[in-house]
């Protein structure tokens, strides 16, 4: 059944536009939420795949961006808490024919599912993890997140939130993620172009989108993602280019000892002092120092932090079984039901 | 090796000998163990096992907790159970000779390793006084054997270390048991053969360790006696020898290929579950995908996305993890998948006594979710029986698109025996369509007959949709909050299950079909309850077995045949959990009897608790 259907997509493919992947579900999320917009972009970017409709599956988590694959019109399933990387691993590994999207929360991702996130990105799952990330448990009405600011008051810590937040990013890297980006829910031209460049990676790919809630959370990235400051305060990455940023792009990043440096270009400072950015570098040490950079110290980054290449696990799990059957030839029942030591007994 | 001339022996005839070997977890005694019961069953004779291990893999040496047991019964007749008591201990230390002298009845033969009744053993086995000599062991047969050194001279000559050569002592063991009970040794010359083949040297000490045991049992004069237990009478047929996780794992294997589709398992490495992980790892030319997972959840969550996306998702593990299954096992009921949840269970409750059998997830598995959430369970009776009901379960699953659970336990899971070896054309077929119309589909609209939805799999042109955790609308699947919609796919879900009794077969009575006596049994206690309906039947006593193989729904005859007998006792290895639902379902007053002690019943034990039922009867109680 599966076998004979192509891995990818399938060259003789009617031309799909936006409309074809807006599910009849209105979409139920408050009024100026982020997730409208993430959806909006999610949906613009699927015709580029060349993956037929069928062949695509959204699977989500419990939380606010746990209803997108509602709005999908693809294959998609909304599980439960913290568990939608398990099940699309599970997914993908024996359907390695079709594309598989994780869409997932700061909460459910990082909190109740973490442990499944680690693991997924080790395995190079073929899976897109998108997390949008609000820093707040929105849909249980605005708990302190684990990517919440130290010292948040909230509902669940009046006196301020006494745990450290931790960095998406930095913990898919640490995890061996494959590939590895940051967007904007209003940066929408940046966002389609990192939903692009997921969804043609093969392997793990962990995207976080800063995203906004207006509800219990309002202006959760404010400081540098509005638009009279979002050049001044944030970093676009760009493969191969040196790490040059500001309106009038006069302020670069360069290497100080082990430190990344804030400097302003002129006065004896050039292009050639920045770090230029390598998003297929082997190792992971750029990507990791560029996923501790956060503002007020530093300009935020955005865009593809790593993108290499690596086996897949639905790869390896075929190859293993391709190899078995050159070796051993394909199963016989009968005889593995007989294996070992037998005897007969005559009437 | 002796050069002295064998000495003819007097040979015994007995129709059934049970052997306990007794060791050191470091001394290989679950391998003696595997390796006599292996050498019977190739012989023709009825076996059945029960191995008994610490979870500790290796307690301090010579240590009570440390104590690894095998016992084994062996028979010219059709057999049950591993026996109740064994005819022979071997205990190769005093610490094996402690844990286990008093299930050892007056009478029987204990060989002892001598060499390890030193004083510091002794000490660690809290012997106040050498056993072998204080008048302990008044009353037994007792075989004093310096195995230790005798076996060391096996090995002169082929350069191994002195612990190297220790560690073949089980051989020797085995060797001399084999001699006693009259066993040919080629099969187990060949499997050392086989395991040590990259260690000639280590292949080359087993052996003559085997074959030194063998040749002092011939040459000395410390037995009498030697032993012939013939060949059994079994149906004709090719058998093999088979432990109940082996039996699982293959059962699983053929439901596979019975459906037609690909086997995915992911599970978590836990006691007494994980031998069906390795055992399925090796069956990639199968096609047969098995992943090991971060956790429990995970696990199952694969399973989950597999059976999504078209094959037969399964996930295996043991009380404990089913515990943590549980959120997603009622995912699965709520977007009706195919799934089977193998549930190995062990002595709980929490990590309890990990490597020790116990019946006391029936409750967990019928009710252990949030919500209403029927899930059918099957639950096999004797190790070979696992083949059988893992298709069984898979065949549910598919025909009604539910999860199953499978409730097997450690005795099952570690037992063996003989097998007769299905062909392969006789097996069932248990295959379901996947849906792939556009025309008026709907996710959740059902099968008039079995309720079953469509299998609408990702990849199916025109089918796009979406299932979650969420209620459904009836039909559409559309996420639903209306009360009454609630209320209907409350009741459909319970239906849909309820209704897979159709479908089964009804529940068979050993014995008289009405009467005195009734002992109803489910799992594993199958062995024990059915010798001592055997016993009991010949003398004259009347009673009945019957056991439930379908606990959830139960066959259609149940109530009925229940209430065909005056007195129904259920014996069972936890406090009463199938009583406490047959109670509730027949109001009737089922007699329970329970022993929770790790182990399994012993045939007496069950023999006296009905003469005790059949005698308050007469009495007019």
């Amino acid at each position: 059944m599966s076998d004979e259907r192509p891995a990818g997509g399938v060259a003789e493919l009617p031309v799909l536009t936006r409309k074809d992947f807006v599910s009849d579900q209105d979409p139920r999320w408050c009024p100026g939420c982020g997730d409208y917009s993430i959806l909006a972009q999610t949906q613009k970017v699927m015709p580029d795949f060349g993956f037929p409709r069928e062949n695509i599956v959204f699977i989500s988590g419990i939380g606010c961006s746990g209803r997108l694959p509602y709005y999908m019109n693809t294959y998609g399933m909304h599980s439960i808490h913290g568990r939608a990387a398990t099940i699309a691993t599970g997914l993908k590994a024996s359907r390695p024919d079709l594309m598989v999207w994780v869409i997932t929360g700061d909460g459910d991702c990082l909190s109740i599912g973490g442990n499944h996130l680690l693991h997924s990105m080790r395995r190079n799952v073929d899976i897109k993890v998108v997390m949008f990330n609000n820093r707040i448990y929105g849909l249980t009405k605005g708990q302190v997140s684990p990517t919440s600011e130290f010292g948040k008051r909230t509902k669940s810590t009046p006196l301020g939130s006494v745990d450290h937040p931790i960095s998406p990013l930095t913990v898919a890297l640490a995890a061996e993620a494959s590939f590895v980006a940051r967007s904007v829910d209003t940066h929408t031209e940046h966002l389609q172009a990192t939903l692009d460049a997921a969804g043609g990676h093969r392997g793990s790919v962990f995207v976080e989108v800063l995203q906004n809630c207006n509800i219990f959370n309002d202006g959760a990235w404010r400081e540098f993602t509005e638009r009279d400051v979002r050049e001044d305060r944030m970093l676009v990455l760009e493969h191969g280019q040196p790490m040059i940023f500001g309106k009038d792009r006069d302020k670069g990043i360069r290497l100080r000892g082990l430190h990344p440096e804030v400097v302003a270009l002129g006065d004896g400072v050039g292009e050639a002092d920045l770090l230029v950015h390598d998003a297929h570098a082997d190792d992971p040490y750029l990507a990791l120092m560029l996923s501790r950079m956060m503002w007020p110290e530093y300009p935020v980054p955005v865009g593809v932090f790593r993108d290499v290449t690596r086996a897949t696990h639905d790869q390896l799990l075929v190859e293993q079984i391709e190899t078995a059957r050159a070796g051993q030839g394909e199963g016989d029942l009968a005889k593995t039901l007989l294996a070992g030591e037998t005897w007969t007994v005559t009437a | 090796m002796t050069e002295a001339q064998p000495i003819e022996r007097p040979v015994q005839e007995l129709e059934r000998v049970t052997i306990r070997f007794a060791g050191d977890s470091g001394d290989g005694m679950q391998l003696t163990g595997s390796q006599f019961t292996r050498t019977s069953a190739v012989y023709g004779n009825d076996i059945s096992t029960f191995p008994d291990y610490p979870a500790e893999i290796r307690a301090p040496a010579g240590s009570l907790p440390g104590v690894s047991g095998f016992q084994l019964s062996f028979s010219s007749a059709d057999i049950h159970t591993p026996g109740d008591a064994p005819d022979v201990l071997v205990a190769m230390n005093p610490a094996a000779l402690k844990t286990n002298l008093a299930e050892v009845p007056a009478g029987a033969a204990i060989i002892v390793n001598s060499d390890a009744f030193t004083p510091q053993n002794l000490q660690k086995a809290a012997y106040a006084s050498n056993p072998l000599t204080d008048g302990t062991l008044k009353g037994y047969a007792v075989f004093e054997v310096p195995i230790t050194t005798l076996n060391a001279r096996s090995a002169e000559g082929l350069g191994l270390t002195s612990k190297q050569v220790d560690l073949t002592k089980n051989f020797f063991t085995l060797g001399l048991v084999f001699w006693l009970y009259e066993r040919d040794m080629t099969p187990t010359l060949r499997w050392i053969a086989s395991k040590f083949a990259a260690r000639p040297a280590i292949a080359e000490a087993n052996g003559r360790a085997l074959k030194a045991g063998y040749a002092f049992g011939e040459t000395t004069e410390i037995f009498h006696t030697h032993y012939r237990v013939k060949p059994a009478h079994l149906a004709p047929g090719t058998y093999r020898n088979v432990t109940g996780n082996e039996a699982t794992a293959l059962g699983f294997l053929a439901a596979s290929r019975l459906a037609g589709r690909e086997l995915f398992y992911g599970s978590y490495p836990i006691t007494p579950a994980s031998d069906i992980l390795h055992q399925l790892s090796g069956y990639k030319q199968f096609g047969v995908k098995t992943f090991q997972a971060e956790d429990e959840i995970a696990a199952i969550g694969a399973a989950i996305g597999a059976s999504y996306g078209g094959g037969l998702g399964l996930t295996g593990t043991s009380g404990p993890g089913m515990a943590l299954k549980s959120e997603a096992m009622n995912l699965a009921v709520m977007l009706e998948l195919p799934l089977v949840i193998v549930d190995v269970q062990r002595a709980g409750p929490s990590t309890g006594m990990p490597t020790k059998t116990e019946q006391a997830d029936l409750l967990q598995a019928m009710f252990g979710r949030n919500g209403e959430s029927p899930i059918p369970i099957v639950a096999p009776a004797t190790p070979s029986e696992c083949f059988d009901y893992a298709i069984e379960a898979f065949r549910i699953a598919l025909r009604s698109m539910t999860p199953v659970v499978y409730l097997s336990d450690a005795f099952l899971a570690n037992g063996a025996e003989p097998w007769r070896v299905p062909d392969v054309a006789d097996l069932p077929s248990i295959g379901r369509d996947t849906h792939t119309d556009p025309t008026g589909f709907a996710p959740y609209a059902r099968d008039p007959k079995t309720l079953a939805r469509p299998w609408a799999i990702p990849g199916t042109p025109g089918l796009e949709h979406r299932i979650g955790g969420l209620e459904k609308a009836d039909g559409t699947g559309n996420v639903s909050y209306d009360p009454d919609n609630h209320d209907r796919m409350v009741r459909v879900r319970a239906e849909k299950i309820a209704r897979i009794a159709d479908d089964i077969p009804d529940l068979q009575v050993y014995g008289p079909a009405e009467g005195e006596l009734l002992i109803l049994g489910w799992g594993s206690t199958y062995g024990a309850i059915r010798s001592a309906v055997e016993r009991l039947q010949a003398a004259g006593r009347p009673v009945s077995h019957a056991h439930l193989r379908h606990l959830n729904p139960l066959p259609r005859n149940t109530g009925d045949l229940l209430r065909s007998f005056r007195t129904v006792l259920l014996p069972e290895i936890n406090l009463g959990q199938l009583a406490l639902l047959l109670r509730a379902r027949f109001l009737i007053d089922i007699r329970s009897y329970t022993a929770i002690r790790g182990k399994p019943f012993r045939i007496s034990e069950i023999e006296e608790e009905a003469e005790r039922l059949l005698a308050e009867a007469r009495s007019g109680r």
